[in-house]
């Protein structure tokens, strides 16, 4: 990345490693290792959507945790605002807190049940000193919660009140509430139902334009991850395969991979005829480092 | 006409809980033929689960099927004792469940769970079930079967658990087969594969086969008629060119509408259907849609029958009936009055 354009990139991974270790011998030595991401480099431009997808396994979830430093990672740095976070501690990683949010597939298990919705958006506002009074935090929360579509007499109400729509609303509210720059969106709409999730879409997308929210988009709903997409990573056995602009990517995947994964979405039109490509996967395989195919379009061929 | 294989009518079923009644199917009716494959389709709290555990009598306390009837293949299903459903269930009708880790046995081989069913339910020897099952593994796609027979289920993937679930279900070649959301806890490839052969057994086969799912890409892409549930009622009916190109109830032209669209360039905003789904606990009175519908009207209150609106489909909503056609012609702002936002 040059200088001229480095300003516009939010996050910049390099080579992130996260490695697992599954067994140890009786010395205490790994002997089994999990290589979950080996290897990512991507950058997030500010205010885009990077949507992220592959399959179970692929390491889409590892990497979004590894930004947040939920993880410590093997190997790699990830800058954020030109931050190198890869070896800050705790007391230093504070600020970068408030500044990266996520919000997290299931709004069942994410949301404490025993504190009421005002509970819920105000401690992140409390943790971070955004509002000095009670009052004050009150009233933000308020507003916050009419901005996602909920009302101001939900305040006092507890999570198993509201339905798993109206609680991913609460779950977008509380990572709004110490207004972020970065929120990791980790298939924050797959546990809902088909008519609530557009709702949800929409409102990501309002608010990232309202408040200028840069997103980390990781899913395995192809259809939805291209509509919500700027540009997409596809991942697979822990590496990215192939980087474009998501509609590029879906009308001119490049990887066999990719290919295969795009082509195996079912059309929901009776009368389409689907032609769908083969991926064999022997598990063994080398993937090697991405190369720019055309200009913005990166694959990791061969 | 000859007789359907199963029909199912007004079938209601409600679970008694400490909330109260909670009224998960309301007055059911539909129909599956001879070999062919239906798809019933509805979100999480539509009924469609349920509706399939009652023809499958797995219907338990606190829940009890309170009125309708079940016919299958000339029999009434309602009211068996657990005996002779047990000569039924696994023999003429099969199941396949969304989770295959949760309905294998984790401590026994493959090999012993299937050739248990196969020689329970069809009296063959030892030996003679072992060569089925290894048949009827290859049959699904499953290579070298004979060593994979004496696997535990944990040496499966998740993709070739439920390929091994299907080979059980169709061991004991029943007639009616239902897949419950088979390919939702999969990956995208491997569901493609899943279907791919669901599609190939609907080919060869006279069975019939009731597709449970949320995904409308699913349903589109094996079934030939669809069921639309909501709220617990049956919204819709029709062939699958009928739900998709043709859509006469407001609840599956908004399901149709929300979803992204495959064109790229500019991105479309997407256009959801606004509110949540009813709370069968207190269901509504009339239409359950009629609070999320931009048609609604005061009419709605009043629940519609299901209009013929082609041959094979039928539509459970006002704005197919010809008096209030002719009403909404006279006073078309009607049309509407009754929506409210309900954010």
């Amino acid at each position: 990345m040059t200088g001229s354009n480095a300003k516009d990139v939010l996050v910049d991974v390099q080579g992130l490693k996260k490695h697992f270790v599954k067994g140890r011998d009786v010395w205490g030595r790994s002997n089994e290792v999990l290589k979950a991401v080996d290897g990512v480099s991507f950058q997030i431009r500010r205010g885009e959507t990077f949507g992220l997808v592959g399959e179970s396994g692929s390491g889409k979830s590892t990497v979004g945790r590894c930004l947040i430093r939920l993880y410590d990672y093997t190997d790699g740095t990830v800058r954020f605002d030109g931050h190198d976070l890869t070896k800050l501690g705790e007391k230093q990683l504070k600020p970068f807190r408030r500044r990266i949010q996520t919000i997290f597939q299931d709004p069942y298990s994410s949301l404490n049940p025993g504190m009421n919705v005002l509970e819920l958006i105000g401690e992140p506002m409390n943790i971070h000193g955004l509002y000095a009074r009670a009052d004050e935090r009150k009233e933000a929360v308020a507003a916050l919660l009419e901005r996602v579509g909920l009302k101001r007499e939900h305040l006092y109400r507890y999570p198993h009140e509201f339905s798993g729509g109206q609680r991913q609303r609460i779950s977008i509210a509380r990572a709004l509430s110490v207004r972020p720059d970065f929120v990791v969106c980790d298939e924050p709409i797959s546990a809902l139902d088909v008519s609530v999730q557009a709702q949800v879409v929409n409102m990501l997308e309002d608010l990232q334009n309202e408040f200028g929210l840069t997103y980390l988009f990781i899913a395995h709903d192809l259809s939805m991850v291209r509509h919500i997409s700027d540009r997409i990573g596809v991942l697979y056995g822990g590496r990215l395969v192939e980087v474009a602009d998501s509609d590029e990517l879906y009308e001119n995947p490049l990887h066999p991979y990719t290919k295969a994964l795009l082509s195996s979405i079912p059309v929901p039109d009776p009368r389409a005829v689907q032609e769908r490509a083969e991926w064999k996967a022997d598990g063994g395989e080398d993937i090697p480092e991405l190369r720019e195919a055309s200009p913005g379009h990166f694959v990791a061929l061969p | 006409m000859t007789e359907p294989l199963l029909s199912v009518k007004d079938l209601k079923v409600s679970f008694y809980t400490r909330a109260g009644e909670n009224q998960a199917v309301r007055g059911v009716s539909l129909h599956i033929d001879e070999g062919e494959t239906v798809g019933i389709v509805g979100e999480s709290g539509s009924g469609k689960s349920v509706t399939a555990k009652a023809i499958m009598g797995l219907i338990s306390p606190p829940g009890q099927i309170i009125g309708g009837e079940i016919d299958f293949a000339g029999q009434s299903l309602v009211g068996l004792t657990e005996r002779e459903w047990r000569r039924l269930r696994g023999n003429r009708i099969a199941m396949v469940f969304q989770d295959p880790m949760t309905s294998l046995n984790p401590v026994k081989k493959i090999g012993d769970q299937m050739t248990e069913v196969i020689r329970r339910h069809r009296g063959l020897a030892k030996e003679a079930a072992r060569k089925e099952a290894i048949e009827m593994l290859r049959r699904v796609g499953i290579t070298r079967p004979e060593q994979r027979l004496d696997q535990y289920p944990h040496e499966f993937s998740g993709g070739m658990r439920q390929r091994v679930m299907i080979a059980m279900a169709l061991s004991c070649q029943p007639e009616l087969l239902i897949a419950d959301e088979p390919t939702t806890a999969l990956d995208v490839t491997i569901q493609a594969q899943i279907l791919d052969l669901l599609k190939q057994l609907k080919a060869n086969s006279r069975m019939s086969i009731v597709l449970i799912t949320h995904d409308l890409g699913v349903v589109a892409q094996v079934c030939s008629r669809v069921v639309v549930m909501y709220g617990g009622m049956v919204m819709e009916e029709g062939t699958a060119e009928d739900i998709f190109y043709r859509p006469k109830h407001p609840y599956t032209q908004g399901l149709l509408r929300s979803l992204p669209k495959r064109q790229g360039g500019t991105r479309e905003r997407l256009v959801p259907i606004e509110g949540t789904p009813p709370d069968l606990l207190d269901p509504p009175q009339g239409c359950p849609f009629r609070d999320r519908c931009p048609h609604a009207m005061p009419k709605c209150a009043e629940l519609p029958p299901h209009f013929e609106v082609g041959p094979g489909h039928r539509a459970l909503c006002w704005l197919n009936d010809e008096g209030v056609q002719a009403q909404l012609r006279r006073e078309p702002e009607l049309e509407g009055s009754a929506a409210h936002d309900r954010e």
